[in-house]
Parts: structure tokens; C-alpha cells; sequence
């Protein structure tokens, strides 16, 4: 039995690898382009990261004299391979994630952590002082996001205990019972609240404007990745693609879950497919609202206001979210007669 | 495939090294949606590790000069410095002051260079030294 599923998985990671790789990019084409119709060009072809991609990996990787370099290299392999690794863990198109019954969506949250941990433990590696600015101001941000995060997927998962019985912390049971269905307009209002804190979470997540203060172009100079060139840069430059994809894909099977395949009748095959079409279209109107939008329509936020948006504006969020989700349950079982 | 990926994908760092910021402003017309260099994969960037083409502005200064130099060993290989506008030629209107460090082939006598000549040069004669600069890069590219 191991040893299947120890074939199992390292089959599954390497299709998962390659499959997500291709998306990850693909929709940082699709971001690029609707980006620039935004502003009014014409903008890159779907395919410019692809082409990037390549240019980066025939480029000279330079390591600079006073970095740690066994850090400096291995953190971009590191950061590609745990936004990996949260793709094994999350439901794709209505089916199950690969490592289903391995882990819930408490190890989610730490495993969003890693590539963040990463790329901050390549900008201290750097040795330049503006990596190292880069790496605190991530550090920063990540404190200040992990909280509302926290109470939104912790709101949902008690709320899935609160009607279910059974594994209710795996997403693999809370994509297969969509959380709109079990919860009256009081919860309905709730979950609004806590998508909203979570989308606005997301563009931190990915260092997008307005929170990529980690990364600011303009005045830290590429931040955390300044340092990088060549195949490292490339290793980042695949993970920001598949962590994209991934935490796309992750709000979907949280809020989204729905399939229309089951409105047509459909053999396996066919009905495989539209269901596996309308997840991407899921993930990239996801895409699209949470960070295409947002990173076009707005400028950067200085660091002390990403901790204050978070800490005050979203956790009041997602906590008046908990409180509504809570009141729903009591409000429906309380006899009022 | 080498040389393709360059010719799709061309990041670029701009060093300002005592310009009259007339080119910087050519520059920048070159981004906006008018011109949108993005659309041949041409993209600023905000670190010369990251950048395969210098676009260097302006005569050199004798303060700018060592960190021209340094800019320019920071970039990773292949890499191309694109001279745009008439200081970085001759010194253009500035050739004869006393604090010039001299034109570019003077200050990097290594490195290839794509000459962009003009006071400034309009935004489309850019790009046409940014797809010159590509043909560059294919050579030192391929060579390696």
C-alpha cells in the first residue's frame, strides 16, 4: 500500500508540477493582458511569460560576493516547491486534492507561509541593504495578514462543524458542501464579509500593489528579489505564477465550489471537462477580482498603512463576519415561540 | 531558441548619468499606451540584476562614473548597454565641460553599445535601437 501510494504521489507532484507551472503562467499572461486593456495598450502576448521565463533561464545567475549562498540559492527552490505542494492540497475543478485524508485547512495555513518564509530567507541571504529592507517589510506584512486570515478560515470550518458531522476542517469536505447553502441571510451577510477580508488578503499574499511594499520597484529596487537574476529569478518569477493559481483555486473551493456539469447530461468525459472549464473560469474571475483589478486600479500602500488596513479595517472584517456566521447558527436554533 | 526569448523578452534598467532628463521623458512616452513597448515584452525593472539592456541617458558625469561601471558589472551576461540620445555619443551640448568623464565607449571601452543619437530621439527611434540591442544579445547569447 505505500509503495502505491508513494508512486501515487510523486507521479501526482510532477503532473501537478508541470500542469500548474503551465496555468501559473498562463494567467500571468491573462493578468499582463487585461491589465493593459485596462490602461489603454495593447499590451504582452498570452505567451510573454513564457518567453520571460525562458529569457531568465539562459541569463547568467549571479551570486553576489557577500551573500550566504547556499541560502540564496536554495530559497527560490524552496518557494516554488511549497506553492507546489499547496496545489497537492487543494481541490481542483470538484475533484479531490491529490493528498486527500493527509492533511486540513489548519496545514493550509501554515503551508502559505512557506513561500513568504522563503523569499524572505533569500532577501536576508542577499546581503544587500535594500533585500533586507525587502525582507522585513514581508515580514511585517505577513504578521499583519495571518490574523484575519486565520479567523475567516477558522469561521468556516466552525461553521462546517456547526451543520456537519465529519471531517469538516478538510477542504476536500468543505468544497464538496458549499458553505452558501447552510447558512440563513445573517451568515449569508457574514461570508460576504469574510470573502471580501479574504480577497483583500490575497494581493499581500502575492506581493501585488497596493501591499507589494516588499517588492517596490521604485523605491527598494525589486526589494526581496533584487539580488536575484537569471535561473533563481525564474524559480520566483514560476512560483509567483503558481501561488497565483493556487491561491485562486483556494478561495474557489472555499467559496465557490459549485459545478455545472450536473445540469447537462454528460458522460465522465465531457462532463470532466466542463467542470474542469468552469473552474478556470472560477479561478480567473478570482484572478481577475482580486488582483488584476485591484493592482491596476490603485497605488502602492505605504508599509505602516498595510498594517494598519490589516489590523484594524480587514480583522474587523472577518471578525464582524465570525460574529454574524455565530449569530446565525443561534438566531435559526433559538425558539422563539 | 535562444535568441528568440531575447527578442520576446528584453528587460531594461535605466540609468540616468547626468541627463537634462530630456531622454528620460522619451522614455517614459515610450511606456505609455501611444507607444507601449510592453506589448514586445520590453519592460522596465528596478534592479540591474534583472535587466538585460542598460539604457544609459545623458553624457557621464565625472561622479556618475564609477557608478556607471558598477551598474554595468552588476547586470548578468548577456548584456548590451543602449546609449540613448546624443550626450552619451559625443556630449552632445555638454562635450566641452569641465566635468565630463567623457562619452560612453570611453567609460565602458568593453561593452557593446547601441547607439540611439537625437536631442532627444523621438520615442519610435528607441524602440528601434531596443530591437537593434536584441540582435546584440543573440550574438553574445549564442556565442557562449
Amino acid at each position: 500500500m505505500t509503495g502505491e501510494l508513494f508512486f501515487k504521489v510523486v507521479m501526482g507532484t510532477i503532473g501537478m508540477a508541470i500542469f500548474a507551472i503551465l496555468l501559473g503562467l498562463s494567467f500571468k499572461g491573462i493578468d499582463r493582458k487585461i491589465a493593459a486593456h485596462m490602461q489603454s495598450r495593447v499590451g504582452p502576448p498570452l505567451r510573454q511569460p513564457f518567453w520571460d521565463v525562458g529569457k531568465l533561464l539562459i541569463k547568467d545567475s549571479v551570486v553576489p560576493k557577500n551573500a550566504v549562498s547556499w541560502l540564496f540559492n536554495f530559497a527560490p527552490v524552496i518557494c516554488l516547491a511549497s506553492s507546489i505542494t499547496l496545489l497537492l492540497y487543494i481541490p481542483i475543478a470538484g475533484y479531490g486534492p491529490l493528498l486527500q485524508g493527509h492533511g486540513d485547512l489548519i496545514l493550509i495555513l501554515y503551508l502559505l507561509t512557506i513561500p513568504a518564509l522563503s523569499m524572505v530567507a533569500g532577501g536576508f541571504a542577499s546581503g544587500s541593504p535594500y533585500a533586507t529592507v525587502g525582507a522585513q517589510r514581508e515580514m511585517v506584512t505577513m504578521m499583519s495578514y495571518e490574523f484575519p486570515l486565520a479567523v475567516a478560515a477558522i469561521s468556516i470550518a466552525w461553521k462546517m462543524s456547526d451543520a456537519f458531522k465529519g471531517d469538516v476542517f478538510t477542504l476536500s469536505f468543505i468544497s464538496s458542501h458549499p458553505i452558501w447553502n447552510n447558512v440563513g441571510l445573517l451568515g449569508i451577510i457574514g461570508l460576504l464579509f469574510l470573502l471580501l477580508a479574504v480577497v483583500i488578503i490575497l494581493p499581500a499574499e502575492l506581493s501585488k500593489i497596493p501591499f507589494d511594499v516588499a517588492e517596490a520597484e521604485t523605491e527598494i529596487a525589486g526589494g526581496l528579489l533584487v539580488e536575484y537574476s537569471g535561473r533563481n529569478l525564474a524559480l520566483f518569477y514560476l512560483a509567483d505564477g503558481v501561488k497565483t493559481f493556487a491561491l485562486s483555486s483556494l478561495v474557489v473551493a472555499i467559496f465557490f465550489p459549485y459545478n455545472i456539469s450536473q445540469f447537462f447530461a454528460l458522460g465522465s468525459i465531457p462532463a470532466f471537462i466542463i467542470d474542469f472549464l468552469f473552474f478556470l473560469l472560477k479561478v480567473s474571475l478570482v484572478m481577475l477580482f482580486a488582483v488584476t483589478l485591484v493592482r491596476v486600479g490603485v497605488a502602492r500602500l505605504r508599509i505602516t498603512q498595510v498594517v494598519s488596513t490589516y489590523w484594524i479595517a480587514v480583522t474587523l472584517m472577518a471578525l464582524l463576519g465570525l460574529v454574524l456566521l455565530m449569530w446565525d447558527s443561534q438566531i435559526l436554533t433559538i425558539r422563539w415561540w | 531558441m535562444i535568441s528568440k526569448s531575447f527578442k520576446k523578452s528584453l528587460w531594461i534598467f535605466h540609468v540616468n548619468s547626468g541627463s537634462c532628463n530630456g531622454c528620460d521623458i522619451e522614455i517614459v512616452a515610450a511606456l505609455t499606451p501611444r507607444y507601449d513597448v510592453e506589448r514586445f515584452g520590453i519592460k522596465l525593472v528596478g534592479s540591474p540584476r534583472h535587466a538585460d539592456v542598460m539604457a544609459l541617458t545623458g553624457p557621464i558625469t565625472s561622479d556618475m562614473e564609477d557608478k556607471v561601471k558598477r551598474v554595468y558589472e552588476q547586470m548578468p551576461d548577456p548584456k548590451v548597454v543602449l546609449v540613448v540620445g546624443s550626450c552619451g555619443i559625443s556630449g552632445g551640448v555638454f562635450h566641452e565641460s569641465y566635468h565630463l568623464a567623457g562619452p560612453v565607449n570611453k567609460v565602458l571601452p568593453d561593452a557593446t553599445c547601441v547607439y540611439v543619437p537625437g536631442c532627444p530621439p523621438r520615442p519610435e527611434a528607441i524602440i528601434d535601437g531596443v530591437v537593434k540591442a536584441w540582435k546584440f544579445l543573440e550574438s553574445a547569447g549564442g556565442g557562449e
